[in-house]
Order: structure tokens, then sequence, then C-alpha cells
């Protein structure tokens, strides 16, 4: 909408600001370019517009009437009032009668906290309610997936009908009865099953819709969030992680117009278990008369430097790893003489209809394309086929599991750079990394967007970020890397010497992305 | 009353005249009747001079709006290269309001007339009679005389062998007050749930299938073969109100009245001749008190207020209501207001479309306080809280139901507060605890 750089400029005075907007931008869109929040609940920028929920009310100078800020555009030279006593009163109003109904059960409801209604209720509305008849009742229903319908604290926005339809392409939502007997009615043999229907959780303004994986599990305001990039495929879609006392509780969607608009998957929203698992390496080892000894770092790092010393480095790294971490493994191939390769878990794609270019990927991991563009091999089927004996084979947070082991036995000696210890592995020296939650770095999507994703958590025990842990690695091995102990200087190195990602930096990226070379921005 | 009966002395029927008529059904007595002569006059014409007489006629919408006809017909650019629909308005579902059914039960050709000259006007080649869903007998007696008009060539292809194609479909509602919107309408002939749209855009510019769409009232598109055949100057010269209000209108009257039914007078008709004279007055030993005058959806009056009324668009609008659809809903001196009013908002709230919240919401909270208070549990602020409430659903939403169900209630309660207070002084104590707050 507000892309169409080339038409028409409409000038118009919103609360007293000048703005200049494409024509056909709506005022609500248009406020927002004045830094002023039309209350709304029905629109959202990613659904066609409806118009019901009238909580958009603005008053346009000589327009008879209070206009629908969402489904009217903008003229030249109006003027638009938005906290005018009109439009203020008719807000009012709305939220009275939206909330007549509405069980203020705020203390036990799920969105309390992040809710609108509580939010420009609290803004807007009275203080008091005139209303003294029963409420109305309906039970909660299970939507399937992982939705539970919450009937009665419903406001009709019908947000989550319109995702259905018009971006799911799969209509199994509808608006069913009439006058205030209305609620959202579900086909009857079809569940909220669909690979990306939890999304109307997060559309939902309200608590109406609710997550059954994060019901009466933490407060809104308990939570912290996280910028970060969601690891459940190649797209790389924009996210949230949410932490609770140091504990990822929750992944939500964070919009970025570029690669996941406003979404995410199910499968991703719902994988971030592993991310709190208790059983972690937290200490780094070494192998001391067959038995893992915990030792200092120093020592630890001394260790492989010295089990390293005239061979072969040939690593197998896992296409989770952060650019960073995968920049500096390729120093030591490459210092070593040896190898580097990754397999990648793969899995049915499942695209959301109604989005350009959005996709569960294939590929189930969110760094391939950044593996492949700093040197490392693609093989799924056999990552140990190139292992020479005497090779050491360094396994960076990759546990070769499904695999057959023996081919391993030809190494030297097995270096496990992990969050966790390997099954059937019995390694020289372990040294224990942060997860994808507890560091810092990027991420190169399938389309070449380079992107940041932030620390959301503290690693356990003495666990270090990768790119730290191969820093030193690399300067015992004889590749200076000292002055690489940052995520930013480390991406700064990587792109001084990378081709693809010249040009590109943490301030040019920002949370955005930015994209390596040839990669076009066109998809969208 | 019941068809076959006399016209009143004073009733100028036109639209009426072969009410309670069997053979008017049939195409050969409809033919006989003068019918169809229009159309084969009209097909003859350049569109647009259809539109020209239609606009001298000052023919209105006799829907409710009272949008002049042939505005809205010129709105429909000849020539633009899409395809153009009429839509015929027959869900009439208005409360107190039945004069479609009539003139679809006993002149459906003169209808059907009336949609081809239509639809020949705004350059559409096809037309869609929605008819409401209740209305079993009308839809058996449009279906039969369109397959007869459609079987003696007078629309189809080549319709009357002018060589233009109009085609008319009957599209059975499934009984939503709201489908009688003309938006809602249009969702509902598309297979939608039946839900206003948003204007704009107006359905001259995206209508049906988001083409131009002209939707007008069966007594509008009725009313149109015989302003052809006689000249618009007759039409207008028939008026008592000439320019402003043509031709004559058909008003149901409902209620409590010695004589209910079906009446068509010129516009600009004295409305206290009409009570007392044409719908014999009130009942034996009762006296009339209130009228609804244009469907339920209209302010209510008193009947001094109506006695002082000219029956046309402009008369009811100065007397504080309008003259709507025509339905004349009329209550004595055995009624109890507040008890009509909130069968009123009831059924608002049966029929909101729940799309937006002042609606979905509003008027089933005004029905329950107007009930709560019918029921002895009353307070005075809750008198209050309606005259907000409607202001709070007044104006603000996609459609008008909403401020229809608001406008009934509050006039009626301005004008007869003191059946209001009465209930409420004779608060009983409550069982339960209403009004805790």
């Amino acid at each position: 909408m507000m892309k169409d750089e080339g038409g028409k400029m409409v000038n118009l005075t919103i609360e007293g600001r000048a703005v200049s907007v494409p024509e056909g931008t709506t005022i609500l869109e248009a406020a927002k370019t004045a830094g002023v929040l039309v209350p709304h609940y029905c629109y959202h920028p990613g659904l066609p517009v409806a118009g019901v929920c009238r909580m958009c009310l603005v008053e346009v100078e000589k327009a008879p009437k209070l206009a629908p800020s969402c489904a009217t555009t903008v003229g030249e030279g109006q003027v638009v009032h938005v906290y005018s006593e009109k439009a203020l009163e008719a807000r009012k109003g709305v939220l009275e009668l939206l909330l007549i109904n509405h069980p203020l059960d705020c203390p036990l409801c799920d969105p309390a906290g992040e809710c609108e209604l509580q939010d420009y209720t609290f803004q807007e509305g009275r203080a008091d309610s005139r209303y003294h008849e029963p409420k109305r009742f309906n039970p909660v229903e299970d939507f399937g997936g992982d939705v539970l319908y919450v009937t009665n604290r419903c406001i009709l926005c019908t947000r989550c009908v319109r995702f259905m339809e018009d971006v799911h392409e799969d209509a199994v939502l509808c608006v069913s009865e009439r006058g205030d007997r209305a609620t959202i009615g579900k086909a009857p043999d079809a569940d909220l099953t669909q690979p990306w229907a939890a999304n109307v959780i997060d559309l939902c303004p309200v608590g109406a819709l609710v997550s059954k994986d994060f019901l009466n599990k933490a407060r809104a305001w308990e939570l912290d969030r996280t910028a970060s990039v969601c690891t459940g495929c190649s797209q790389g879609c924009n996210n949230v992680l949410e932490t609770r006392d140091n504990v990822v509780v929750r992944m939500k969607p964070r919009s970025n117009e570029d690669v996941n608009h406003f979404y995410l998957c199910d499968a991703g929203r719902l994988d971030y278990r592993w991310m709190n698992r208790p059983d972690r390496a937290e200490v780094p080892k070494i192998r001391l008369h067959d038995v893992l000894s915990p030792v200092d770092w120093d020592i630890a790092i001394q260790e492989v430097g010295g089990r390293m010393k005239g061979k072969r480095a040939y690593v197998v790294a896992s296409p989770r790893l952060s650019n960073e971490a995968l920049f500096l493994l390729k120093r030591i191939v490459k210092q070593t003489g040896g190898e580097g390769v990754f397999r990648c878990a793969t899995g049915p794609e499942a695209p959301l209809p109604g989005v350009k270019d959005l996709s569960l990927r294939a590929d189930r991991a969110p760094n391939v394309r950044g593996a492949e563009l700093l040197g490392f091999k693609r093989n799924d089927a056999d990552p140990l086929a190139g292992l020479k004996d005497g090779d050491v084979l360094v396994l960076a947070d990759e546990s070769l599991g499904g695999l057959d082991l023996s081919a391993a036995k030809k190494a030297s000696a097995i270096i496990v750079i992990g969050t966790t210890l390997v099954d059937g592995i019995t390694p020289a020296v372990v040294l224990p990394i942060a997860n994808v939650a507890e560091e810092e770095g990027t991420f190169t999507n399938l389309r070449g967007r380079v992107q940041r994703f932030l620390q959301a958590k503290t690693a356990p025990g003495l666990a270090r970020p990768s790119w730290y842990a191969l820093a030193d690695l690399a300067t015992a091995l004889g590749v200076p890397s000292d002055d690489m102990h940052l995520p930013s200087t480390i991406f700064t190195a990587l792109a001084k010497s990378e081709p693809a990602f010249t040009g590109l930096s943490y301030d040019t990226i920002g949370l955005r992305g930015g994209l390596v070379a040839g990669a076009t921005a066109g998809a969208h | 009353m019941g068809y076959p009966h006399k016209s009143h002395p004073r009733e100028t029927p036109v639209l009426s005249k072969h009410f309670g008529d069997p053979e008017a059904r049939t195409l050969d007595g409809w033919k006989a009747r003068g019918g169809y002569k229009a159309l084969a006059q009209a097909l003859h014409m350049e569109p647009t001079a259809i539109v020209d007489i239609v606009k001298a006629s000052g023919l209105r919408g006799r829907g409710g709006a009272g949008f002049p006809t042939g505005l809205k017909w010129s709105f429909m650019k000849i020539g633009d290269g899409k395809e153009h629909y009429l839509c015929c308005n027959a869900d009439e579902s208005e409360p107190g309001t039945f004069k479609d059914r009539e003139i679809m039960r006993w002149t459906p050709h003169a209808l059907i007339e009336g949609c081809a000259v239509g639809a020949y006007a705004i350059g559409a080649e096809t037309a869609y009679i929605y008819i409401r869903g209740e209305f079993t007998e009308p839809i058996n007696v449009m279906e039969k005389a369109l397959a007869e008009a459609r079987a003696a060539g007078i629309i189809g292809k080549n319709a009357m062998g002018s060589g233009k194609n109009i085609d008319i479909w009957v599209h059975k509602g499934a009984g939503a007050y709201i489908c009688g919107e003309e938006t809602a309408l249009m969702n509902s002939l598309e297979g939608k749930r039946g839900n206003p749209r948003i204007k704009p855009p107006f359905p001259a510019v995206s209508g049906l299938f988001g083409k131009p769409t002209t939707i007008n009232n069966v007594e509008t598109l009725a009313a149109v073969p015989h302003i052809l055949n006689n000249g618009a100057e007759w039409y207008k010269a028939m008026s008592l109100s000439s320019p402003k209000s043509s031709g004559s209108k058909l008003f149901s009257v409902c209620g409590n009245v010695a004589k209910p039914g079906n009446y068509e007078v010129v516009m600009g008709f004295s409305f206290k001749e009409f009570l007392y004279d044409l719908c014999g007055g009130p009942l034996p030993g009762r006296k009339f008190k209130a009228l609804i005058p244009g469907g339920s959806s209209v302010p209510t009056i008193t009947i001094e207020e109506a006695e002082a009324i000219k029956m046309d668009y402009e008369g009811f609008v100065e007397q504080g209501t309008m003259l709507g659809s025509g339905g004349v809903i009329i209550f004595d001196d055995a009624q109890s207001m507040p008890r009509q009013l909130a069968r009123i908002a009831r059924f608002y709230a049966h029929e909101s479309c729940a799309q937006c919240t002042q609606c979905r919401e509003g008027t089933a909270w005004m029905t329950k306080i107007l009930e709560r208070i019918v029921a002895g549990q009353g307070t005075y602020e809750d008198l209050d809280t309606i005259f907000e409430l409607s202001e709070s659903m007044t104006g603000k939403t996609i459609c008008v139901l909403s401020d229809s169900c608001g406008a009934p209630v509050v006039s009626g309660i301005n004008k007869f507060r003191g059946e209001f207070e009465a209930l409420i002084k004779g608060r009983r104590s409550s069982t339960v605890a209403v009004g805790a707050r």
C-alpha cells in the first residue's frame, strides 16, 4: 500500500500534522506516518479490510459522518481529527459495547497485558459500565491444532476468518449466527491443523483465540522479548523469543515484509523446547585415561591445538550454526588443509498460499545458504564420506544422528563443539557452546537475506558462544583471530574476505536483514 | 383487507388497479390490460431517453430512501464495456410493509415489464428479482409469469424481436431482514453471507459480482411502465406535492385499525383523511394513539402529529418521521408503547448481521433494557442509557439497521415517556439482583 512510490501523493492534515502519502492510502495508515495510531480491532495490514469493529472512527472535517479510518482513503486537503470529542465519544461507545458481554476474566486470560481491548479501554474507555443485564455465555471450543476458542471473549473482528479465507486460502472459519448470538464457527469436519493456522492466535486482538501450548504458562508482563530468527527451516522467518526466568516459553512472529510478513508457521512456532533442554554440555572436557574430565577452557583449546598439529581438520558443521561460526570454521579448515561438509534434515514444503514466497521450506535449518556460500559441501546421506585416515574429525553442533558411525573410526581424534555430548562417539575434546537462543549472530536464508538474531537467555555453565570458542580455537591453530571475540567484528572480517557478503555489516543489515551479492529482493 | 376488494373511491389505483383480478396474472390477461406496450416502445428508444423520462417524472425510490430513480439510473455509464446488472429488491421484510408482495402476487407481469425496461435503460442484459424467502406464493406467481414471458419471447434473447437481450431471474432469499439492504442483497445473490458492504464503492461503480449495478424496489420498477405509457407529466400532475414527490404510492396499513390493508393514494394526500376515511379509523371504542408510518425503522409519532401530515417524502419529515417504505403501523390507546417498542427492538436485535459492534451489541442491549422495563424492573437511568446508547448506535455503522433500532425507540420514549415512567414507578422489588452495581 505504501510501496506505490511512483503514484500521486496526497497531502492532508492529521491531528495537526501535515502528511503526504500515496493516493489510495487509508487514513489509518496515513495516521501511522504522522505518528498517530488510530485504535482499531478488525483492521490488520495483512488482511482485507472489513471495517466492522467501528473502533477506528475518526472525524474528517466537512464529512457528514465519522469515517472508519481503515476503510476510508485519504483525500487532498483533508483535515482529520483522531482525538476530537466526537471521535472519542464514538470510540468510547464501541468500547463499552465490546465489553458488555466480555467476561472480565483478565486475571486468568492469557493475553491479558498484551490485549488490545485492555489497552484501548484503559486509553479511551469508560471507567464503569452501565450494563446491568446478565452476560452472554458460550462454552469454550477446541478448534483443533494449537487453537482454543474462548467464545465469550470474542469481539467478532473476523481477523481469524479473513486470515483462513484470504491468506491461508482454506476457509474453515466463518461467522455463524446473527446479532449478539454470533460466534466464530468452524467447518464441522475441519480442525485448525493447517500448517500456518496458529497465526490466528497472534491475529486475535483479544483473548478469544489462545494457544494451547502457552495456556496458563506465563503472564505477558513477565516475559522478556528478544528479536530472533526461526531456525525451523531455510525461510528465516523473523520471530520474537519470549523468555521467562531464562526459559523460552513462546515464539511469536516478528513482522518483516521481505520475509514472513506477519506470520510464523505452526511447526516453527512450536519448536522451541529444545532451547531449554537441561542435558547440556556445560563444561569443556578432555579425555584423560579414557575418561572425559572437566578442564579449563584454555586447557581444552590447547588440547585441540595439540591434537590437530599437522593433521587435516575434517569439519562436519551444522547448518544451524551462524555465519560467524561457520566463517571461523572455514578459516580452521583452510589453515589445516582440511574439508568442511554439512548435512541438512529435510521435510515436506508447506507454503502459505496468500503470501508470495513464504513457505515452510524443505531444508529444515536456517543457514543452509550461509554454509554453502562459505564453502561447505552438502552431503545429506553421508557427511563422513570424505573423512580420511588420520584426519581430526570436528563435529560442530552436529550429532551425526541416524548415521553409521563406523566411518568415524578413521579419525585420529574427534573434537565435539556442541551444545550436548554426541551419542556413540568418544571425543578427545568437548567444547560446550551456546545454542541459538543464547548467543548472537546471523543466518543467511534461502533467498540470500542475512539476518541477525539476538541473545534471549544465558547459556548454562561454562558454555561459550560458538564464535567465541571458535575464535580462540582458530588462534590456537595459528590463524590470528584474537580480534574476533564479538560477532560484529567477526562479521566485518567475513564481509571483507567473502565476496558474497561484501558491503554488509551489522549496522547495515539491522533487524530486517541485508542481501548477499546476487540475491534480489524482488521476490516480494 | 384481502383481495379482491373494491378500491376506496378516494384511492388512485395505478399499481393496484388489477389487484384481486386473477386474469391479470396471466400473460394474455396482462396484455389485454395494456401490458408490455411500454416495453415494446422502450426497446426501440435510446436508453438515455428512457432515463430522461423517468427523471422528468420525478419518480423516487419506493423502498424507503426515496432517492430519485432517474438520477440513480443515470449513474450507470452505458457503453463502458462492463456488464451491468439490475437487481429488483423484493426482499420486503420491513415490519408493517406488504405492498410489494401484492404487486408480485397480482401483477407479476407489471414487475417483469418494469424490470425489463429498467434493465434496458441502464444497459443491463440481466436482471435479478431477489424475493424474500418467506414469500412462497409471490415466488411461485413470479416464476410462472417469467416462464410465460420467456416462452413468448418477451424476455430472453432478442426480447420482443428488438434484437436486445434481457434476461430476468428470480432469486429466493433465505429469510434475513438484512438482505433487503442493497449491498447485503448483492452479497446474498453472490452466494455469500448477507452482510452489508462498506460504501464506497457504491453499487453503480462496483455492485453485483463487482460490476456496475442498480438496485430498485418492486414498486419503483412497477411504476416505470405506467410512466412510459402516460408520460412524465401525467405522473407528476397526479401528485398533490409535485414536483418534489410525484405519482401515487402504496401504503400498507396494519395494527389497531378498522380496515388494515394496502391503499394506493397520490403523493400529498391528507394522512388524517387516509387514516379515518380510507382505513376506517380506529376499532370501535378505541382511539388512535401512535403511529410508525414508514415501516418499523422510522421514528414513532403521536396521532396528533400524524393528523397534520401531508403524505409525501417531505411531509413525513416535517413531522419528525419518514415516509420510508409506506408501512403504516398503528397503535391505539389499548396498547402499551414500551411493550410495542421492546418488540420492535427485539426484531432488530434478532436481525442484526453481527458485523458492526454498535449494532450487534447495541440492539441486543437496548432490547434487554426495554424488556426489563416492561417487566417492571426498569429505572430512570435506563431511559438515559437508552438515549446515549442510541446515540452510539446512530450514524456510525456500515448500514442503517442500527440507526433503525434506535429511531422508533427513542422517539417513542420522548413521546410516551409517561408510559415508561409509570412502569418504572410501579417497579416491583426484584427477586434477582437486577441492577446490582
